[in-house]
């Protein structure tokens, strides 16, 4: 691949793949059967005894 | 036994081949720094025989496992106080010396160029670079529930890291340099850093392999892209090629604006990894953990988290501002630069929302109040970062001192404060002690502190604007109206606020060194604590049941129910 090829290749396809990739990272802490799972995790740092 | 001998054989032969690399080292830095090499193997080889365990019957029991492994934690922690003192007092040391050059000494060792990379260095790698791997240490076995991953690879990373911060520092003062900012220290080191690294990655991922608790929390996360980040980083900015295999000079591999490009891809993503994701691992563990409450919004540490790393990336370019670099690069690197300030402020939103229905712990615990001023500081740099990207305030501001006063109100406020609020979280537990040697004494570092952080960036947004606006000043016949020296002269009374603003910094750095060493002999100040509930003795008596439902008392005297009543 060429470098005018890669560098037109990053600022379109590149770019909305990046960004979907972005959005679904994101989108998983959203969905709603992970609300319990977010809590849990929040509250997980509690649950050690040794040094409180 | 037969372990123990191909051990010891091995230190002891990269100590002769240390010492054949002094006697046909090409350089004289490169000597030195080979002594220093076999030095080091062979007191560690002397280490090994004598901490050996010769007893006849193989121990098969491995470390207890239902400990957690601390003893590396202890040693990250006093290195990042000695580190930090030697940084700081480095730091002051060569923002006298702009005031009074005459500090220089007149000696090549001494002169700024080269205690300004020992300075940054020290700060930076030496101070951040211990607290990091102490605190990840400390939280990936915590966050996990499980002793820490190849104990002895872990005390190799510590001790590794030390080596590599003796060979950078001794290197700057001895000359040896790759002139690239924060990227200094020659091929040599950046193999021997890689292959710590490397091992430090090996540490965390297998303690995090080996976790009871289903779920990475957050904190690692943060931690585990700082070191794969910082890996990737180091590696390709650092290629390069000895002029000798046994001399300290390398050639880079890029020339010109690509190596301009590269070395700021590195540099500012050294600030979003290395300054920026480690620290906020801090933040996600133990702002909560000494809050006592959990993180405001798990949600948003993830887009945090996710968004810094598709962002950060992309925003180096802003340091070649109206440079050969191509327009188009530039101006990438300022749009992701200003877009980056969102979740950037979103991190500290939830940060500071932690504390939300728990504010009065700003005002009764002085670790709290260290971690929302370290916060606020996340918050004013993070807003002042993308501000000063945009290319026409980079016009005015770049190469001034307004970028230095950036860089401490960042490194100071930020990395600085959340450091120490992690070392007082810290100390008493690793050292098992009821509770710190005092509280009133971080009251009095946190505000020596602030004072000189606050010195500190005001003088450099004065001297820094100043600077620029007499740099770019014409004269009605076209030509410069000040001379570069005519600037440097009127920057002097903001050096010495400078340097006033770093000196109260490092006093209240020596107040912690002082209350750290005290906790660790075990010692209680004795103190009155810094917040008490109300207690009134005189108050503290029943209501006499006589005096109810009366006008006067027994004896004539008006008793206080009806003084209330009167009232």
């Amino acid at each position: 691949m060429s470098y005018d090829a890669f560098r037109h290749f990053a600022d379109s396809w590149g770019l909305v793949f990046m960004g979907f990739v972005y959005l679904v990272l994101v989108g998983w802490a959203f969905l709603p059967r992970n609300r319990n799972r977010n809590r849990d995790a929040a509250n997980m740092i509690f649950k050690d005894a040794d040094h409180g | 036994m037969d372990d123990l001998l191909v051990r010891t054989g091995g230190w002891l032969a990269l100590a002769v081949l240390a010492v054949f690399a002094v006697a046909v080292s090409a350089d004289f830095g490169f000597s030195v720094h080979m002594a220093i090499v076999a030095a080091a193997a062979f007191l560690v080889m002397m280490l090994t025989l004598r901490n050996a365990d010769y007893n006849p019957v193989q121990a098969v029991t491995g470390p207890d496992q239902s400990r957690y492994d601390d003893e590396p934690i202890r040693w990250g922690v006093i290195a990042t106080i000695f580190w930090g003192v030697a940084g700081l007092a480095a730091g002051l040391y060569i923002a006298l010396q702009l005031a009074f050059p005459v500090l220089n000494l007149g000696l090549e060792y001494t002169s700024f160029g080269r205690l300004r990379p020992l300075h940054t260095s020290a700060v930076i790698f030496a101070f951040g670079g211990n607290a990091l791997i102490a605190t990840s240490f400390y939280v990936v076995q915590r966050t996990c529930r499980a002793r820490l991953a190849f104990p002895n690879l872990a005390r190799f990373v510590f001790w590794g890291y030390q080596l590599f911060i003796v060979l950078a520092a001794t290197g700057y003062l001895l000359g040896i340099t790759e002139s690239r900012e924060y990227a200094e220290p020659e091929w040599y080191v950046d193999i021997w850093l890689t292959i710590v690294w490397v091992a430090y990655l090996a540490v965390f991922v297998g303690t995090i392999v080996k976790r009871r608790e289903p779920h990475i929390y957050v904190a690692n996360w943060f931690y585990l892209s700082f070191i794969i980040t910082i890996a990737m980083l180091h590696v390709v900015n650092n290629l390069s090629i000895p002029v000798s295999l046994v001399g300290s000079k390398s050639y880079s591999l890029f020339a010109g604006v690509q190596d301009a490009l590269t070395q700021w891809w590195y540099g500012h993503n050294a600030v979003g990894f290395f300054l920026t994701a480690g620290f906020l691992a801090m933040m996600y563990y133990f702002v909560p953990k000494q809050a006592e409450r959990p993180i405001y919004s798990y949600r948003l540490s993830i887009i945090h988290f996710w968004s810094l790393i598709f962002l950060y990336i992309w925003a180096g370019p802003h340091h070649l501002h109206y440079t050969a670099l191509p327009d188009w690069a530039q101006t990438l690197g300022m749009v992701f630069s200003v877009i980056l300030w969102m979740p950037s402020w979103g991190g500290m939103i939830n940060g500071l929302m932690t504390l939300n229905g728990a504010w009065d712990k700003v005002r009764t615990d002085p670790i709290i109040r260290m971690m929302v001023m370290a916060l606020a500081f996340y918050g004013m740099a993070t807003f002042e970062g993308p501000m000063l990207s945009i290319k026409a305030v980079n016009s005015l501001s770049h190469y001034t001192d307004w970028t230095v006063g950036h860089v401490h109100a960042g490194a100071l406020g930020w990395n600085g404060m959340i450091t120490f609020a992690c070392v007082y979280y810290l100390a008493p537990r690793l050292w098992g002690r009821t509770r710190l040697y005092s509280l009133r004494m971080i009251n009095w570092h946190f505000w020596l502190a602030t004072l000189g952080i606050v010195l500190y960036a005001a003088s450099m947004w004065v001297a820094g604007i100043m600077q620029g606006l007499m740099w770019r000043e014409y004269g009605a016949d076209g030509y410069l109206v000040y001379s570069f020296a005519e600037v440097v002269q009127a920057m002097i009374p903001l050096y010495l606020i400078r340097a006033a603003g770093g000196l109260f910094y490092l006093t209240g750095f020596l107040i912690m060194v002082w209350n750290i060493v005290q906790t660790v002999r075990g010692r209680l100040r004795d103190e009155k604590p810094l917040t008490d509930a109300a207690f009134d003795p005189a108050k503290d008596r029943p209501l006499p049941a006589l005096a109810l439902g009366r006008t006067n008392g027994p004896l004539g005297a008006p008793s206080p129910a009806t003084i209330v009543a009167a009232e």
